[in-house]
């Protein structure tokens, strides 16, 4: 018995704290969300608890998923999404590419690419919206006004502020602060091909193309996963880069978690908490079958 | 020894295999490829060059036409104005992110070891559990937490952001601290227990000696993502307790009229911290980026 304990006690004593935080914190709280979501709580009387609330089913999500000012939400967020992660990926990958093989300098070209993952998204919203600045002609700045001077004025868009489109300008600055991710993250890939592979692909008189079909893009899948996983993941959180570019209340650029920071100030909590519940189960879909992969990975 | 023996968390990406680059050999695909690259360096650092001139233009310099152009004048007056709009803030959030950082790190030391070490049935399902903490939209708790941290009496601004990031930062603390303590030799504890010393004595004695990559490698991460912060700050300070992102984002959105040089100096104040980070220890920066990659 006390062998017992002393063979069990020191780790279920050093992780305990972690497990009971996490326990309240996580999974405690993402219930009591949950519960919040499903009352009545529309204003601030019911919200901090001075009125009762009633319990009223799944109608809080019913009503979210059939409003039209949120189904806006949740089509800029699939298509902030979507342009985020092509651009993130296709950058990423080019990078990684170019660097792979024997380039000079090429710390630094790894550690300008990366510096802006370094930076915050409301420090970096601040210039990028006098970059997407919508004004034209005259009175245009940033990159309206860069395109003017290169002679490619055609190319001048109110950026953010168009209704349809809109949020795909947003995944602008976001590509640029998180391709320098991605690149690591393939590079990191690249480098983990063993030299012999390669050679015995050429060595079978395989072109380049086929070297790359065959051999390095299998071995590079596990890594690309992992970047469209943290990618696609930061991606459906959507928040800073909008509450810094553009406004909450601005209808062209709105995603749920916008939409949760406004409904939650106006003490609406519970629709605030039907839309965390939303974006929790959007991000679950793409993340838990990740984990369970991962872990039982981990265990063979 | 051993410490080489473990996974060098500051080095995840070797170099290039093949030997040095090869110099003075002239062709088009060099030509066109180094082209590129620095074509690139060139847009990534436009911002910069924005954030630069725009900072040290005065107000009668503000003329879009001249959008792009270095300034007339230099002046430092948006960096002045700048600086006692945030300089309190930047205070807070230093005294915000250094416990947190410290703390956090702490903890996920510990777990790491009891996880990659001690092994029980359900231990992976354990750290997978924990895992799941790092992934969540943290919108989906922001509703009961705010009440949470009211009954459980944390004044609002620098002290509970210090928790939350304490508290939401244990699974990737945890995550990095494993991955790296599952790759120590595990002969080298075995000989402690053999020798034995307890649990908190090889922790101690044996494996938080080796850990100190791991250790700058978690600091930074922690130090750079509470810093950067916007969502809790948002949530659970004001521009006059919370962090540099908050007084950034009212001085850049405020009622002001839109002052873009002011901001811009701003901006890049608020980015000098984490900046020098990157530069001077670039390389654990980058340890911790690749292991929120999970099995890193």
């Amino acid at each position: 018995m006390f062998r017992k304990i002393r063979h069990w006690g020191p780790p279920v004593l050093l992780i305990s704290p972690t497990l009971l935080l996490l326990g309240v914190f996580v999974y405690g709280l993402l219930a009591v969300n949950f519960k919040t979501s499903v009352t009545d709580a529309h204003d601030a009387a019911r919200s901090v608890g001075d009125a009762p609330t009633t319990f009223v089913g799944l109608r809080n999500y019913f009503d979210l998923l059939g409003n039209a000012d949120f189904q806006h939400s949740l089509r800029n967020l699939v298509l902030y999404t979507v342009v985020f992660l092509v651009g993130t990926m296709a950058f990423g990958f080019l990078w990684a590419w170019l660097l792979d093989r024997r380039v000079r300098f090429e710390g630094i070209f790894r550690s300008i690419y990366l510096f802006p993952m370094a930076v915050s998204f409301i420090a970096s919203g601040v210039v990028w919206r006098w970059l997407l600045n919508s004004n034209q002609g005259e009175q245009a700045l940033g990159l309206n006004r860069l395109f003017q001077m290169v002679g490619l004025g055609f190319l001048q868009n109110n950026w953010w502020n168009n209704v349809n489109t809109g949020i795909a300008a947003i995944a602008i600055p976001a590509i640029w602060q998180l391709s320098g991710y991605v690149m690591a993250l393939f590079l990191a890939g690249f480098r983990g091909i063993p030299e012999e592979l390669r050679e015995a692909g050429r060595m079978d008189g395989a072109t380049e193309w086929k070297l790359y079909r065959h051999v390095i893009f299998p071995q590079l899948s596990p890594v690309a996963l992992s970047a469209v996983i943290i990618v696609g993941h930061m991606s459906l959180k959507a928040f800073d880069l909008i509450m810094s570019i553009s406004k909450p209340a601005n209808y062209q650029t709105k995603v749920p978690a916008v939409d949760m920071y406004v409904l939650k100030s106006s003490f609406d909590y519970a629709n605030a908490a039907a839309v965390g519940s939303i974006l929790l189960i959007i991000v679950g879909v793409l993340i838990v079958p990740y984990l369970i992969h991962n872990h039982r990975e981990g265990k063979s | 020894m051993t410490a080489v023996a473990a996974r060098d968390l500051t080095s995840p990406i070797k170099p290039a295999s093949g030997g040095k680059p090869s110099v003075g050999r002239f062709s088009v695909g060099r030509t066109l490829k180094y082209a590129l690259l620095l074509f690139f360096l060139l847009v990534v650092l436009i911002p910069v060059y924005v954030l630069v001139i725009t900072s040290f233009k005065g107000a009668g310099d503000a003329s879009p036409a001249r959008a792009w152009n270095l300034p007339q004048v230099w002046t430092l007056e948006n960096w002045q104005t700048a600086w006692d709009t945030l300089a309190p803030a930047i205070g807070r959030t230093f005294q915000m992110v250094i416990p947190a950082a410290i703390i956090s790190s702490f903890l996920g030391s510990l777990n790491g070891f009891v996880l990659a070490r001690w092994r029980f049935r359900g231990a992976d399902l354990v750290f997978t559990l924990i895992l799941f903490g790092m992934f969540i939209p943290y919108q989906a708790v922001i509703i009961p937490l705010s009440k949470l941290v009211v009954d459980i009496g944390l004044p609002n601004g620098v002290p509970t952001l210090i928790f939350l990031h304490v508290v939401y930062g244990l699974p990737i603390t945890t995550l990095i601290f494993r991955n790296y303590y599952q790759s120590i030799p595990h002969e080298l504890i075995e000989a402690a227990r053999i020798d034995g010393a307890g649990m908190l004595r090889t922790y101690y004695s044996v494996v938080l000696p080796i850990s100190i990559p791991s250790f700058v490698v978690v600091l930074i991460w922690q130090f750079t993502s509470a810093w950067n912060d916007f969502l809790f700050a948002v949530f659970f300070s004001s521009s006059q307790n919370g962090p540099v992102t908050v007084a950034l984002n009212n001085l850049a959105n405020g009622a002001m009229l839109q002052n873009y040089g002011v901001s811009m100096a701003g901006a890049l104040l608020a980015s000098f911290p984490t900046l020098i980070v990157y530069i001077l220890l670039g390389k654990y920066f980058i340890g911790g980026l690749m292991s929120g990659s999970v099995k890193g």
